[in-house]
């Protein structure tokens, strides 16, 4: 593959952002402690934008990039894409991006957080340095997107697409329609307004340009989890997907319904009548079925290799898996908490329920379980086949990856499941200090906040062993012979003519209606309120 | 389709449906719904709007129903300390002159976002008496850990 340093290089700085962002991370739990000060508040809110950026956008995006890549190359069996170029050049920007609104973050002048709710208002180099972010991530895209017309025009225009080149694409497909929305609020709002060419925004309009961009946010970096699940896992075990056909259904729905949902994030919002919050309350509970679908595919799919590996019995099965590869344990582990995941969102989605959790620490507590878990560490478990996929090297030591994933499972079970209950007690998120003068309300807090710190503390220790074990991996002799991959000998079900569920051209355009259906009404109902706007009140 | 992935998701469909119907019938029948108002305010000038200009608990109809009007700001509620007695309709007016807040009355299902140039509002009663912690729940900058508020609740008028 010519652009394996390129695909290298994304992992690795992906791996920087995991270790920075976990670093951030334990320093606001240790500090959320009664009685602990480490930092100032003003420290503290640095640092949480830090954690947030790092985490949702750069180790993400980076880990994406080069994990759709290489899905895409292999795949396809092409030695590299439409234009190494291209490539270059979107790593670049994307690099680029993350350097000029880190810069801001990092100096305490865009202490907005990763949402940057307006009039709340960062040093305009934060909002022109994630446009750049975003702009690198198109061109990454429309890269991959001419690699898939290439191999199509190579003489494979009457067979599908293989199934990780499906998940990429529909991946991509969703990541352009949600991109518009972050795009428009930078463009015509934020960037003019923190510039001084525009006086005033109107922060109402600018969340619901936000949440428009910031759920699907959700379904970019999760798809590429799935794709793990539905092409490497059975690989790992030997099988083919139990359901070639369910999961690209699985990809077609998350497309028709990963955008037009984003007002369960704004249930609390004045402004937006009940109806149009209703209508997204549907169809973020449609999007809950793809995630059951895929729920029973991997379970079959895991039945199916224990059972070939000699497994027997209603669930003694589950033993005859190879939990004694770091790989398979830390993607299963992802799994089992997606299922915890999945049935908090229920409550977020729902409503009325929704006023109980609303921005309490219950939120962090979700989303922790479903990227700080599902996806964070199915991409860690993926990095222990891939890196040494891609360097030749042997991974350094298994044994230190199986703590590492047991480590994240301990720390997250105490993270997450002291951040729901402490959400239930009515805790907020995103508050350096939640003791507000002793008031008895908050007297039972405490022991969660310390469980919840000692959760973080063990995250931190997961990540500096996985951060190791790579170092020692890359820094180990190579293999003689040829690369490791044996693992990936089992090809997928042989490519079939496409079917209606590969028309993704049409699927797109269903999508982008159902957009215009959710989206167009409440929004144009927003600008007719004609709300003055507010002026910036600068962050730093 | 396998027989059990066809169980599987029926079973999955009539969840999402049972959820859903749930969710209608509090939002629609038994009126539990999220905010939704529309009066906007320009927040430059929310001192010269009657309401906000002296943050308030209004009695309406004594011991009946009480409106509180309410504004949020860095790094405060106005009034400090409000009172109501159990059982009241209640009706919260809010705003905020600088950037977003978040209203949260603690052990509660009472909460909302405050948004800047719009006027929150939301409905409720408050059966349990006692002291009752309001917290803000949406970041508004380095002092957001300070801004809260009382509620009492009073055992009668």
């Amino acid at each position: 593959m010519r652009e394996k340093r390129l695909i290298l290089l994304g992992f690795l700085v992906s791996y920087a952002a995991l270790g920075a962002g976990a670093l951030f991370g334990m320093l606001q739990v240790l500090e959320r402690v009664p009685g602990v000060e480490l930092v100032s508040s003003k420290t503290y809110y640095t640092a949480l934008t830090a954690h947030g950026v790092l985490m949702a956008l750069v180790f993400t995006t980076f880990f994406i990039m080069s994990l759709a890549t290489y899905v895409v190359l292999r795949e396809l069996g092409m030695g590299q894409t439409f234009s190494p170029g291209m490539s270059t050049l979107a790593y670049a920007l994307v690099t680029l991006g993350t350097l000029m609104a880190a810069l801001p973050i990092l100096t305490g002048r865009a202490s907005v957080l990763y949402t940057f709710y307006p009039p709340m208002k960062a040093s305009p180099l934060f909002y022109i340095g994630a446009t750049v972010l975003v702009v690198g991530t198109w061109v990454f895209g429309a890269n991959l997107l001419l690699t898939v017309r290439q191999w199509r025009r190579s003489g494979n225009s009457g067979v599908k697409l293989p199934l990780g080149v499906f998940g990429v694409v529909s991946t991509l497909i969703i990541w352009y329609i949600a991109t518009i929305g972050v795009a428009a609020e930078m463009l015509l709002q934020l960037i003019p307004w923190s510039l001084g060419l525009v006086d005033r925004v109107d922060p109402l309009l600018a969340r619901n340009l936000f949440w428009y961009f910031g759920h699907p946010l959700v379904y970019f970096w999760l798809l590429p989890a799935y794709i793990v699940w539905y092409t490497v896992l059975p690989r790992m075990l030997g099988v083919r997907v139990f359901s070639d056909f369910l999961a690209r259904v699985v990809f077609v729905l998350f497309i028709l319904f990963s955008t037009p949902v984003g007002y369960h994030h704004q249930f609390m919002d004045p402004g937006i009548s009940t109806e149009w919050k209703f209508l997204h309350t549907i169809t973020t509970f449609a999007v809950f079925l793809p995630s059951m679908i895929t729920a029973f595919t991997v379970t079959a799919t895991m039945e199916m290799g224990a059972r070939l590996r000699g497994g027997r019995g209603l669930l003694g099965w589950i033993r005859a898996l190879p939990w004694g590869d770091p790989a398979f344990s830390a993607i299963a582990l992802a799994m089992v908490f997606f299922a915890f995941g999945g049935a908090g969102g229920a409550v977020n989605a729902g409503n009325n329920l929704n006023y109980v959790v609303h921005n309490t620490a219950w939120v962090p507590g979700h989303l922790h379980l479903t990227v700080g878990s599902a996806v964070a560490l199915t991409f860690m478990g993926v990095s222990y086949l891939l890196l040494p996929a891609l360097t030749g090297r042997r991974l350094h030591s298994r044994r230190m990856a199986q703590v590492q994933v047991a480590l994240w499972g301990a720390g997250m079970l105490l993270f997450s499941g002291a951040m729901h209950i402490l959400g239930v007690l009515g805790s907020p998120r995103r508050t350096y200090d939640v003791t507000f003068g002793g008031h008895p309300a908050t007297q039972g807090w405490t022991p969660l906040l310390v469980a919840a710190a000692a959760g973080g503390v063990l995250l931190l220790l997961s990540v500096l062993l996985f951060l190791y074990n790579v170092g020692r991996t890359l820094r180990g002799a190579p293999e003689a012979g040829e690369e490791q991959e044996a693992r990936e000998q089992v090809r997928q079900r042989p490519a079939g003519a496409p079917g209606l569920v590969d028309n993704l051209g049409l699927f797109t355009a269903i999508a982008l209606l159902l957009v215009l259906v959710a989206y167009t009404l409440p929004t144009l109902d927003i600008l007719s309120l004609g709300s003055p706007g507010a002026p910036p009140v600068p962050m730093d | 389709m396998n027989r059990y992935e066809r169980a599987w998701l029926i079973f999955a469909v009539l969840m999402v449906a049972a959820f859903l119907g749930i969710i209608a019938y509090f939002n629609f029948a038994a009126g539990l719904k999220p905010p939704h108002d529309v009066e906007v305010i320009d927040p430059l000038r929310v001192s010269q709007d009657p309401r906000f200009s002296q943050p308030r608990v209004e009695e309406v109809e004594p011991g009946k129903r009480y409106n509180i009007y309410m504004v949020a700001r860095m790094w405060s509620y106005y009034p400090r300390e409000i009172q109501v007695p159990r059982g009241a309709e209640v009706r919260f007016y809010i705003t905020s002159p600088d950037v977003q807040h978040g209203f949260q009355v603690v052990g509660t299902n009472v909460q909302a976002n405050v948004i800047p140039g719009y006027v929150t509002v939301i409905d409720t009663r408050f059966e349990q008496p006692g002291e009752y912690l309001i917290v803000c729940n949406e970041y508004c900058g380095r002092g957001h850990h300070f801004m809260r508020a009382k509620l009492r609740v009073t055992e009668g008028y």
